[in-house]
């Protein structure tokens, strides 16, 4: 809706149709890009925060107002942003140099192209895609050749071992993800992400919102098949082996220093937010407030949406302070074996229930 | 293909370099290679006098240090035939046991931390500092301690460390809940860790394999009962062996499940020794010249990794002749190649930890 | 079993290899290195000896021109009794035959005391050094153990009379 208000608005101005259309997709943009840039700032102090909480320790703290990394150290990751981009630029000699540094940036994409497709409020929306869903659940898979690309341009046999096996498991676990998002779809019968959250308006007996989650079992069994494999496609733990393979030998991401190392971070707390947006708009009522009736307006419902979202990777980060990680034939067992035919058993069922109940 | 992990772990088993050969995921072969902490403590120990052997001794098993000052001091009393007074007897047990506890607290964290439970190893190591402190406030050292002399022990236990070890024992034992909820019993731990990485039990007899690591295979053997030294006789305590409740016997679970439970019998040990603590002066029993009888020995005690023994062969001068340690991590890291062939590389990792090493043992 | 049942029940098997020396305390014996592998073997299988645990393998140098010797210590689980075995080695030529098949942790044990003092124990399958660098020169734990000069370039540092480290 944003786009398409901008370009209506420079079409006035300018002649040249082209002229308009890009200078109104950049514009709207680069809110995008301070959001993904913001996002990655405070989820990464949040994250050591809420880390250091849970080890019962407190983190880093900056050691007062006025100094390097200001009180309770909320400074710290711009400290840590700044040292990153002042670091040495390697690249290793042996590797495919092209590759090597296109791969942050296609991770990069990937996250960025999802972010464009959330409805932040009824109002608030870069693009109101007639096909939301979908196109959210496809651009998530860009991410994977960027990771296959790190690893086999890294040049290195354990960086392409962790690589494949990190593009296995994203692969794998879309499937779960996407049977369990066709639930919603088959609930409102739609895939725009506003008209979802539209359906999700009044309440249930009065008290609880009419949120998808609380329809009926059988959806709210989806959105826990749902976000555990959202939780497994943002390679978090308890699903982290890509990643803490890099405790016994390489991972995917050894041979990136500096600022390419910086992109890769952003990219996973982009996709944790994407993931998120797109489990708080299907299933918990995106930009609703969960108290029917009160604190509707659009600006309220930037506020709802953004604090579901909030909700969600801060559950996403107690995950990864609590659980131990999984094998790798356990994962795959895990996903294949037991979620998948979850996932269509909940199809099943709400399909029944729908028909029964209606 | 051909896999190289070390000489430096993130996980602090120490520097160890492990040479695997894998056929896809599977090992098929491991090979490790020894030799980089070695600092010649056998060598070391010919040249020095026999009080001066004991801080080479901490050093050795830096995380068990009292219990490795403890070996050496009880061979060397074996073989002068020395008996040392009921209070400084108490106190080596009281400082062995803790010490037991506060090296178990950090194998089994470091073990979650393998695992990937990155929070289980700070509340170990929270109440393990809190041991530290005590062993601080006792002789001023708080990982290499020197504190088991020949005869004796080093300084007095201070004023009310009885009433702050009863503090810390009352704080400590419902903790022991706290980290079976968050990792023992938890799902995905108890799957990587079941089943996997089995030693039967003549296997590990054969491979010299002793301690928690022989426990949890299901044999019934400790030192501390089978051939006491010490007054550990007059204590009352359980051994903890694996029992395959939740996999097989033998695995990497019963394994970590006989140090759980271990660190509780060490709890009741060093109650009753605060008990029972006589009076008396710590430094009366020590010799004034060390000048051992011409001969050898061999005594064994029980280190938290296992029979730690000493074999000590002196001929009359106050220097030794030759000083042996047989350490517990040497002979439990000699059956890896045998016991993870066929498992994945998460699992070496697995089996790895469970053994609980310490490379300072293993090269001295 | 007492230990000298133990020794009476070796001699009875082995007649030639119980050497019998007065100057050993109580709790060894020295046998013969001539036909030691079964002798070893022996003990572990035979019921009512049963040593089915080797605890440790030391290499001793003697001193001077003495012998170097390696000593064994047994333990039964079954029986709960104990030896020790000691073996003298000509100091030219050390070699015995080697237990590793018996007690698996006679491989890694044997290789320390051949990396230590050179003793060569036959038979073993992988006999090389374990805690010195593999092409580290000399036996470290032998009294006349001097430092080589230098090893990949570096210097090895060795202590002067007087002066202290060089």
């Amino acid at each position: 809706m944003t786009v398409d208000f901008l370009i209506d608005l420079f079409s006035k101005f300018i002649d040249v149709p082209v002229v308009a259309f890009l200078l109104a997709v950049t514009i709207a943009g680069i809110p995008l890009f301070v959001l993904m840039a913001l996002n990655a700032t405070v989820a990464v102090y949040v994250e050591r925060k809420v880390s250091a909480f849970m080890m019962d320790r407190i983190g880093p703290m900056g050691q007062g107002p006025g100094l390097h990394a200001g009180k309770w150290g909320v400074l710290q990751t711009i400290a840590d942003a700044l040292k990153l981009l002042i670091k040495e630029d390697t690249v290793p000699a042996s590797a495919d140099k092209l590759l090597f540094k296109m791969a942050p940036f296609i991770i990069f994409i990937g996250a960025f192209l999802g972010i464009a497709a959330l409805p932040f409020s009824s109002v608030i929306q870069v693009v109101d895609f007639n096909v939301g869903v979908f196109y959210i659940i496809a651009v998530a898979s860009v991410g994977v050749i960027g990771i296959v690309m790190a690893g086999w341009a890294s040049n290195n046999k354990w960086s392409l071992y962790g690589a494949m096996r990190s593009a296995a498991q994203i692969i794998s676990y879309e499937i779960p993800a996407g049977l369990s998002i066709i639930v919603p779809i088959m609930m409102a019968g739609t895939m725009n992400l506003q008209s979802l959250i539209e359906f999700q308006t009044g309440s249930v007996w009065g008290i609880l919102p009419n949120w998808i989650i609380f329809n009926n079992p059988f959806s709210f069994l989806a959105f826990f098949i749902f976000f555990i494999s959202a939780v497994a496609e943002t390679n978090r733990t308890p699903f982290d082996i890509p990643e803490a393979e890099s405790e016994l030998v390489a991972g995917w991401m050894t041979e990136y220093s500096g600022f390419r190392w910086a992109v890769f971070f952003l990219s996973e707390y982009a996709n944790m937010f994407v993931v998120s947006g797109l489990a708080a708009t299907a299933f918990l009522g995106g930009w609703q407030s969960p108290i029917p009736g009160l604190f509707n307006s659009p600006l309220w419902g930037l506020f709802w949406f953004l604090g579901k979202i909030i909700f969600l990777i801060f559950v996403m980060m107690w995950f990864r302070w609590t659980f131990p990680r999984l094998r790798v034939d356990q994962l795959m067992h895990v996903c294949w074996k037991v979620f998948i035919p979850i996932a269509m058993l909940n199809i099943f069922g709400v399909g029944i229930w729908k028909l029964i109940i209606g | 293909m051909v896999l190289n992990i070390g000489p430096q772990h993130p996980s602090t088993h120490g520097v160890l370099r492990l040479e695997v050969m894998t056929d896809g995921e599977i090992v098929s072969k491991i090979t490790p290679h020894l030799g980089y902490l070695h600092r010649c403590f056998e060598k070391h120990a010919e040249n020095v006098t026999y009080e001066q052997v004991i801080p080479f001794t901490d050093r050795c098993d830096y995380l068990a240090s009292m219990n490795s000052n403890f070996g050496y001091v009880v061979a060397m009393e074996d073989l002068m035939e020395i008996e040392v007074s009921e209070r400084v007897q108490y106190i080596r047990v009281i400082m062995a046991e803790l010490n037991r506890i506060a090296s178990h607290l950090l194998a089994l964290g470091v073990y979650g931390l393998d695992i990937g439970a990155f929070t289980p190893f700070l509340y170990m190591l929270r109440d393990r500092e809190r041991i530290l402190d005590m062993f601080e406030y006792t002789c001023g050292a708080r990982l290499l301690y020197n504190y088991m002399w020949i005869g004796g022990v080093s300084h007095d236990l201070p004023k009310d460390f009885e009433k702050i070890c009863f503090e810390f024992l009352d704080y400590f034992e419902p903790q022991i809940e706290e980290y079976n909820n968050l990792l023992t019993y938890n799902k995905i731990f108890i799957e990587r860790t079941a089943d996997v990485g089995v030693i039967p039990a003549d296997i590990a007899i054969s491979y010299g394999v002793s301690g928690p690591n022989l426990r949890g295979s299901g044999v019934n053997w400790d030192v501390r009962k089978d051939e006491p030294y010490s007054i550990y006789d007059r204590f009352e305590f359980d051994i903890p062996t694996g029992t395959g409740e939740f996999g097989t016997l033998g695995d990497c679970f019963d394994r970590y499940w006989v140090r759980m439970l271990e660190i509780s019998q060490s709890a009741k040990i060093i109650r009753q020794a605060l008990k029972d603590l006589p009076g008396g002066d710590v430094f009366e029993t020590m010799p004034k010249k060390i000048r051992p009888p011409k001969g050898s020995i061999y005594r064994r005690t029980e280190s938290p990794r296992g029979d730690l023994g000493y074999y000590i062969m002196s001929d009359g001068t106050p220097s030794p002749s030759r000083v042996k340690m047989r350490s517990p991590a040497f002979t439990a890291l000699s059956c890896l190649d045998e016991v993870s062939s066929g498992w994945m590389i998460s699992d070496v990792l697995a089996i790895l930890g469970s053994l609980d090493i310490v490379l300072g043992e293993i090269d001295r | 079993m007492t230990f000298n049942e133990v020794k009476e029940a070796l001699s009875d098997q082995f007649p030639g290899s119980v050497i019998q020396n007065d100057d050993l305390p109580e709790g060894q014996i020295e046998i013969n290195s001539e036909n030691w592998l079964e002798v070893a073997t022996f003990m572990k299988t035979d019921p009512k000896l049963s040593f089915d645990q080797l605890e440790c393998i030391t290499g001793v140098d003697t001193g001077d021109d003495g012998p170097l010797q390696s000593h064994y210590n047994f333990h039964s689980m079954e029986h709960r009794h104990k030896v020790e075995i000691v073996i003298n080695h000509d100091r030219k030529e050390p070699k015995v035959a080697s237990i590793e098949q018996v007690w698996r942790i006679g491989d890694w044990f044997e290789r320390e005391t051949f990396d230590m003092f050179g003793i060569v124990y036959e038979g073993h399958r992988d006999l090389r050094r374990i805690l010195c660098p593999d092409d580290w020169e000399g036996w470290p734990l032998r009294k006349d153990y001097e430092t080589q000069e230098s090893f990949h370039g570096i210097l090895v540092p060795k202590i002067k009379e007087e002066e202290g480290w060089e």
